[in-house]
């Protein structure tokens, strides 16, 4: 499904270059469950966002499904992180002011769904979460476990092909923290491919393919299946 | 339809902060109502003056003898004393000048009526019948003293309906009954119809016609001298010739006065049109003035706009983030953005609107003036808020849609 070769992204930094990676090739299939792993700076966030389409490579090339993503404009980057994207932040990144129900609908109301379909969806990927109860809540009326769990739904809203989560425990204690790998790993066995990027080596474990970064450059790649 | 719930946006981050959003507001609410204000205040001055100028009679002019004689008592060479106009002047205009409907020679002066157990200090006019064309006026019962009567000096009068409900509280029909004008008994023979209040607030109702002749010598007496009259009014036949014949009355005037070139007239000649034009252009310059000087609180407003459209965009860079990573387009961060600043100008404008036009109507109850809010008010006014808010607000909107993504969401 995704394919990267010599995949490089160079910052500037005043006369320095830093190369957040230096070259990376990578291949994921559908239904796959990767978690990519490796000391901060060492290039994960970085290919998380190119993955995405939130940045864009500075060298090398980016295929999903067949399409040259390195060749999109922005609008075309907007639609594919729309369609095809589901992200989960470490801070959950909800908007304060909407209930679970809107904030799960703001996808779709990007992507140009219908409002009664939207509302329906999203009410129904709320009860896929197990928030039904709490569909008229606001953010701030919920505990850290239920706050991602929305984000989870919210990003599965327009039913993506890949989830990208970024350090979606890193804000939860441990008994929450095991609860929404659970549901990461119930999506995937539901079919969602997911991505999730960690250097939390517990988090990293409950992923059947764990890719190791340092340094911009992937250290090693274990496909052995995941320890239940 | 994606549009749609971007208006839904930008209104509910509106409503987010409603002290906010009303005090940004507040410069255009303000803006707007001063030149709501200041503009239906001057049109309604403008208007009262033209319906005031109009009210005297439509194509008039007037002959007036002259004001001022100059610095130093400038006297008049020939009969070495001041010639002021007379009925002869009035006399040859009538027979010497082309496209001349009326000429209506006018003596006036103040005079203490009295009719049975009642009294009223008024004005009375010493007239010609063609008066009454001349200043547009009608007899509402009754009649006009005619051609005749006028030269006999008759003594009758013409009353304004004013004159009528002093003298004749108890509503009596006033005409056949004698009143006593000065020491001397007239005959009341008509009543003028109602023309109401003019321009600068006198009462156009409160007046007297009667023979100039009969004026003359039985009222006025000594306060005039020989055959002079106050004013000649000329009514031209129609406005094309309205200049010719002003120019034609003035030159005749200066034959027969022995004006030599370049010396000073001792009459004024003017016509209703000019002098018109002369006074809405000037209250024109002041509305003009005044709105524009309102309208800078507009501009003012618009950057207390931007002010805020910055500071919500540096507050909100994380949501901006969010929403670009759920799939927003940056033209559609710059439309939410662009349009709340555009609903906050327009709401202000709106209220403003509303303001501006309670306001001057109050003014119109509270101090009598005539207030006019144009029916272009209300777009011109939301128009140039719109303006402002699109103005203003494009520049914290582009940054808005500028930001980077993955920055705007790292932001705390």
């Amino acid at each position: 499904m995704i394919e990267v070769k010599g995949l490089k992204k160079v910052y500037v930094m005043g006369d320095e270059q830093v190369a957040a990676l230096a070259g990376v090739d990578l291949k994921i299939e559908r239904g796959e469950h990767i978690a990519i792993t490796g000391p901060s700076g060492s290039g994960k966030s970085t290919l998380m966002n190119i993955l995405g389409g939130l940045d864009r490579q500075t060298a090398g090339s980016y295929t999903f499904e067949g399409e040259d993503v390195g060749s999109f404009n922005d609008d075309q980057l907007a639609a594919f992180r729309n369609q095809r994207i589901g992200f989960i932040f470490q801070s959950f990144q909800l908007l304060p002011r909407l209930t679970a129900l809107q904030n799960v609908e703001l996808p779709m109301i990007y992507g140009g769904v219908a409002p009664a379909e939207r509302r329906e969806r999203a009410a129904k990927m709320l009860e896929r979460v197990g928030l039904a109860a709490r569909t008229g809540h606001r953010p701030n009326q919920l505990s850290g476990g239920q706050q991602q769990r929305v984000a989870i739904a919210r990003a599965m809203a327009n039913q993506p092909d890949l989830l990208l989560a970024d350090e979606p425990t890193g804000a939860l204690d441990s008994n929450t923290g095991r609860e929404v790998l659970q549901l990461f790993r119930d999506l995937n066995a539901e079919g969602i491919t997911l991505v999730l990027v960690t250097h939390d080596l517990d988090v990293a474990a409950q992923a059947r393919r764990r890719v190791t970064f340092k340094d911009g450059l992937i250290v090693s790649d274990d496909k052995g299946s995941a320890a239940a | 339809m994606r549009r749609m719930e971007l208006i839904r946006f930008a209104g509910g981050a509106i409503m987010a902060h409603p002290m906010r959003s009303a005090l940004t507001a507040l410069g255009v609410v303000i803006g707007v109502a001063a030149v709501v204000m200041i503009t239906s205040i001057g049109l309604g001055a403008q208007e009262s003056v033209t319906k005031a100028i109009a009210g005297l009679g439509a194509n008039l002019i007037v002959v007036s003898p002259g004001s001022s004689r100059g610095p130093g008592g400038f006297v008049n060479m020939g009969a070495g004393q001041n010639i002021s106009i007379t009925g002869e002047d009035a006399d040859a205009i009538a027979r010497e000048v082309e496209n001349v409907n009326s000429v209506a020679p006018v003596v006036r002066g103040g005079a203490q009526l009295a009719a049975e157990g009642t009294n009223w200090q008024t004005q009375i006019q010493g007239v010609t019948p063609s008066f009454l064309d001349a200043r547009d006026l009608a007899i509402a019962s009754g009649r006009m003293f005619d051609e005749n009567e006028a030269r006999q000096g008759r003594k009758v009068v013409v009353l304004g309906p004013t004159v009528v409900a002093n003298l004749f509280p108890n509503g009596e029909d006033p005409v056949g009954k004698r009143i006593r004008v000065g020491k001397v008994p007239f005959e009341v023979i008509g009543v003028l119809e109602a023309k109401g209040q003019g321009g600068f607030g006198q009462d156009q109702d409160d007046t007297v016609l009667a023979p100039l002749e009969a004026v003359r010598s039985r009222v006025l007496g000594r306060r005039v001298r020989g055959d002079s009259v106050q004013q000649i009014m000329v009514e031209a036949a129609s406005a094309e010739v309205l200049d010719r014949v002003q120019e034609d009355v003035a030159n005749l005037l200066r034959d027969r006065h022995r004006i030599r070139q370049g010396e000073e007239d001792d009459f004024q000649v003017q016509n209703t049109t000019s002098i018109m034009q002369a006074a809405s252009a000037t209250t024109q310059t002041f509305t003009l003035l005044l709105g524009s000087i309102a309208a800078v609180s507009l501009l003012v407003g618009g950057v207390g706009i931007m002010n805020i459209m910055l500071v919500a965009v540096t507050e909100r860079t994380r949501e901006i983030g969010l929403r670009m990573a759920m799939g927003a387009k940056r033209s559609d961060i710059l439309f939410q953005f662009a349009l709340e600043a555009v609903t906050l100008s327009l709401g202000g404008g709106l209220l403003g609107l509303i303001i501006g036009a309670t306001g001057s109507a109050l003014f119109a109850m509270a101090l009598h003036w005539t207030t006019l809010v144009p029916p272009w008010a209300a777009p011109i006014a939301l128009g140039f808020s719109v303006t402002v808010g699109l103005v203003f607000g494009s520049y914290p909107s582009w940054r808005a849609a500028q930001l980077d993504p993955i920055e705007a969401l790292r932001r705390e």
